[in-house]
C-alpha cells in the first residue's frame, strides 16, 4: 500500500529531524519528509498542492533554511549544557509528559480502530488546477490580495532585521 | 482508497513530533524546523478533509498556509541571524534579558 510507505517515510524522517544534532542533516531530512507528504497529496487527488509542496516548500523555504545554517556555521548544540539545565528535566514534568504521550497514543489507536473501511463513501475529487484558480480569484480574492501584502511586510521585515547595524 | 481517518492519525503523529521538537531541542534553527513540521501536519489535515468532503477549499487554505509559512521562515531566520550576530550562540536560553 503506497499510503503506508509514504507515511512511514514521513514519520521516520520527521523523527530523525528532531533527533539530529547537526542542523544541516535536519534540513535535508525535512526535505525527504516533504517529498513523502507530496506523495500523500498525490494520493489524495491534490496534484496542485503536491507540486507547490515540492517547489515552494522543498525548493524555496528549505533552501532558505539551508542557506542560513551554512551562513551561521554553528552546526552543533552544546550537549553537556543540554543535559544539565534543560527546563524539561524535572521529574514531575517528565511524568506529566509521559502521561500526555500515553493519552495521545490511546486516542490515536482508538481513532484507528473506529476507522471504517468504507472506500465507496468518497465524493468525486476536485483536483483540477482550473477550479482552484477560479476559486482563488473569485471567492478567495480578498485573502489572496492580503497574502501579497503579507509577503511584502515579511520581505521588508527580514531585510530590516538582518541588516548589519551602522556603527 | 485509505480512509480519511488514517490521514488524520498520520497528521496527529507528525504534529506531535513537531511539538516535541519545539519543547525538547535547544537550537533555534531546529525549533523553526519543528514548526514547519507542525504546519505540514495541519496542511495534510486540510487536504484530507477537502478530499473527504469533495471540495477544493482545503487545497486553497493550504496555499495560504504555505505563504504564511514562507513569511514566517523569512522573518524567523532574519531574527535568528540578528540574534546570532549579537551573542554567537543558537541556544534560546542565551537570551533571558526579558525574562521575569
Amino acid at each position: 500500500m503506497l499510503f503506508y510507505v509514504f507515511a512511514a517515510v514521513a514519520v521516520i524522517s520527521s523523527l530523525l529531524v528532531i533527533a539530529q544534532r547537526n542542523p544541516i542533516y535536519s534540513v535535508l531530512l525535512l526535505i525527504a519528509s516533504f517529498g513523502a507528504l507530496s506523495g500523500l497529496y498525490v494520493l489524495l487527488d491534490a496534484p496542485f498542492v503536491a507540486v507547490i509542496q515540492i517547489i515552494v516548500y522543498a525548493g524555496a523555504i528549505m533552501v532558505l533554511f539551508l542557506f542560513v545554517v551554512m551562513l551561521l556555521n554553528a552546526p552543533h548544540e552544546e550537549t553537556e549544557y543540554d543535559e544539565r539545565v534543560h527546563p524539561l528535566m524535572h521529574p514531575a514534568t517528565m511524568r506529566f509528559g509521559a502521561f500526555l504521550a500515553v493519552v495521545l497514543i490511546v486516542e490515536l489507536v482508538w481513532a484507528l480502530t473506529r476507522a471504517g473501511s468504507d472506500s465507496t463513501a468518497f465524493p468525486d475529487a476536485v483536483s483540477s488546477v482550473k477550479v482552484i484558480g477560479v476559486l482563488l480569484f473569485t471567492e478567495y480574492s480578498f485573502p489572496f490580495e492580503v497574502t501579497s501584502v503579507l509577503i511584502l511586510v515579511a520581505m521588508v521585515g527580514a531585510v530590516v532585521l538582518a541588516r548589519r547595524e551602522a556603527r | 482508497m485509505v480512509p480519511i481517518t488514517h490521514y488524520l492519525v498520520l497528521s496527529a503523529i507528525l504534529f506531535a513530533i513537531g511539538t516535541a521538537g519545539v519543547f525538547v531541542r535547544r537550537n533555534l534553527i531546529t525549533i523553526l524546523l519543528s514548526i514547519e513540521i507542525m504546519l505540514n501536519a495541519v496542511n495534510l489535515t486540510f487536504v484530507a478533509f477537502g478530499r473527504g468532503f469533495g471540495t477544493a477549499d482545503g487545497q486553497i487554505i493550504v496555499f495560504f498556509v504555505m505563504t504564511v509559512a514562507a513569511a514566517e521562515a523569512a522573518v524567523g531566520l532574519a531574527i535568528v541571524i540578528a540574534l546570532f550576530r549579537h551573542r554567537e550562540s543558537l541556544n534560546p536560553d542565551s537570551w533571558t534579558a526579558l525574562k521575569w
